[in-house]
């Protein structure tokens, strides 16, 4: 069963169709935004973005532009649907997760609109897996309206820097505090948890540091149960942008190589837990 | 220990049965209401050196013992380095294989390591109950994908579906279902080949007037068919699988030196 001949059964066109040769591109992308079962996905000219938010207080991105796929064929001005996360993962991971040198599993994706599964056609090693995943009516979402004009302070780090303090974050903390300033200590991340509180300081003109632009001594605590999740798009990336606003809004923008070098972006936004605006040194 | 661990894997409890020249392990564990049956066999000369052994009488020449496989399988994880390693019947208190492993050390005289592996003997007139299974009158046969393949799909599956639909047809097509409110899918096997089976007296069996495309299926419990294939950690030389539509499934895995057969039965 070829692939690229796959005829509406219907009659209905596709509003919908994408193909990738490696669907890695895709999986391991919506593994880094994979914190609730439920995802939104929008398609447009210019790619797909999947989203995930959890208690009005989080959201992630993940952005796979048109450039990515071989093929990325959108009818309407934006193809909205609601998909259960887990149940893609494990359809576009349906071969297996390891990634031998020289296997790759092609994939193709098919939505014929509101109401419709989404259709997805895996092939690997002459073996071909046909999935069909109920979508459902897409969530109203929330704007963080994160733009840049309204940014206060902002730091880019390259991710290895911040990968061991963010996977050995101490989790019996309550929140992860934020503090970017242009004076000492510029960059500080700390926790207070049963053992105590603990500050990873970072250092403006560090190695790791590729930018630094801070008007504002910004002081702000996220939940860390919230802010946890994004370890998966930090592994992944190369580099990461911390953004943060006058209200004290999160922005985490991760820059994703993918095996072929083709860059990707997931982002996370989170809501402030307390305003704590003034300087606490 | 490759053998019994993969045994272990598959049942908790299971009967050994000791000739004088094979080894089998045997589950029968009520086909007929859902359970699976294991038949494994292998050539004492395969794997020991020396076996001896004296069955009830010369004319019975077997024993039968029921054992816990997974015991038997920790007291060899302590042999995997060892010299020697005996393993003998006795009747101390109670009947016992007691594994007697002999390790390397450093001084002259070397360390024994002893495992007593607690066994009920089996008296012989319940040994009709573990009689080879036949095989059964199947619909299809045919050889199994390559196992690895099969392995990361069933997985996956698992996390979807409690039930999977295994069909099969003899031209070598063989697909995997599973359909749930939320998703439905499907993986299509090709030229996989149909093994030839030589009826034993020469007339038809009922697979021989089969339409070649018509699909047999069995809808059968995943998380039986991920244990037998989890526990194949090398490829078998010869895979195959036998379908009884909406019946059974029989599963024939041959390696070198072990020969398994699983029945899993369909769901109701």
């Amino acid at each position: 069963m070829p692939l690229s001949a796959q005829p509406p059964a219907s009659g209905e066109p596709y509003v919908l169709t994408a193909s990738l040769d490696n669907a890695r591109h895709l999986s391991s992308l919506l593994r880094a935004v994979h914190f609730r079962d439920h995802a939104t996905c929008f398609a447009t000219a210019n790619g797909l973005r999947v989203t995930v938010e959890d208690a009005k207080c989080i959201q992630a991105n993940a952005f796979i532009q048109a450039e990515i796929f071989q093929e990325f064929a959108v009818q309407e001005e934006t193809v909205t649907f609601r998909i259960n996360l887990s149940v893609l993962l494990d359809c576009l991971t349906i071969f297996g997760t390891s990634s031998l040198p020289g296997t790759s599993t092609a994939l193709r994706m098919c939505y014929r609109g509101y109401g419709c599964p989404l259709m997805l056609f895996l092939e690997e090693g002459g073996v071909v897996t046909v999935c069909k995943i109920n979508t459902q009516e897409p969530d109203e979402l929330l704007d963080f309206d994160f733009c840049s004009t309204k940014v206060v302070n902002k730091i880019i780090l390259q991710s290895e820097g911040l990968r061991e303090a963010f996977s050995e974050l101490d989790m019996t903390s309550e929140v992860l505090q934020i503090t970017t300033s242009p004076d000492k200590p510029y960059f500080r991340l700390s926790t207070f948890g049963n053992a105590g509180s603990a500050h990873l300081d970072y250092p403006r003109d560090s190695d790791l540091m590729e930018a630094f632009h801070c008007n504002q001594t910004q002081t702000n605590r996220y939940k860390i149960s919230l802010l946890k999740p994004s370890t998966k798009a930090l592994a992944l990336s190369c580099k990461v942008s911390i953004r943060t606003d006058a209200q004290g809004f999160l922005s985490l923008q991760y820059m994703i190589r993918n095996e072929d070098g083709q860059i990707c972006f997931v982002e996370y936004y989170c809501c402030p837990d307390e305003d704590i605006t003034e300087a606490e040194l | 220990s490759g053998v019994i661990n993969t045994i272990a894997k598959l049942a908790r409890a299971c009967t050994l049965r000791l000739t004088a020249g094979k080894l089998y392990f045997i589950l029968s564990d009520k086909v007929a209401n859902g359970g699976v049956g294991m038949w494994c066999e292998v050539c004492q000369g395969n794997f020991f050196d020396e076996f001896q052994m004296e069955g009830v009488a010369p004319e019975h020449n077997e024993i039968y013992l029921e054992l816990v496989p997974e015991n038997l399988s920790r007291a060899l994880k302590t042999a995997q380095s060892a010299k020697t390693v005996k393993i003998k019947l006795t009747n101390k208190h109670c009947p016992c294989l007691r594994v007697a492993v002999e390790l390397p050390s450093l001084s002259s005289s070397s360390r024994i390591v002893t495992h007593d592996i607690p066994v009920g003997v089996i008296p012989r007139r319940l040994w009709n109950d573990f009689r080879e299974p036949s095989v059964p009158d199947f619909d299809v046969s045919i050889y199994l994908p390559a196992l690895k393949t099969m392995k990361s799909v069933v997985e996956r599956m698992k996390n979807l579906s409690n039930s999977i639909v295994i069909e099969a047809n003899l031209s070598g097509e063989m697909n995997l279902k599973i359909e749930t409110d939320l998703v439905s899918v499907t993986t299509h096997f090709k030229d996989l080949g149909n093994p030839p089976w030589a009826s034993e007296d020469g007339c038809q069996s009922s697979a021989q007037d089969r339409d070649l495309e018509s699909m047999a299926e069995a809808r059968i419990d995943i998380k039986k068919l991920q244990q037998l294939l989890a526990g194949q950690q090398v490829n078998p030389t010869k895979a195959l699988c036998n379908i009884v539509s909406k019946r059974i499934v029989h599963f024939i895995l041959l390696h070198e030196d072990v020969s398994l057969q699983y029945f899993i039965p369909a769901l109701a």
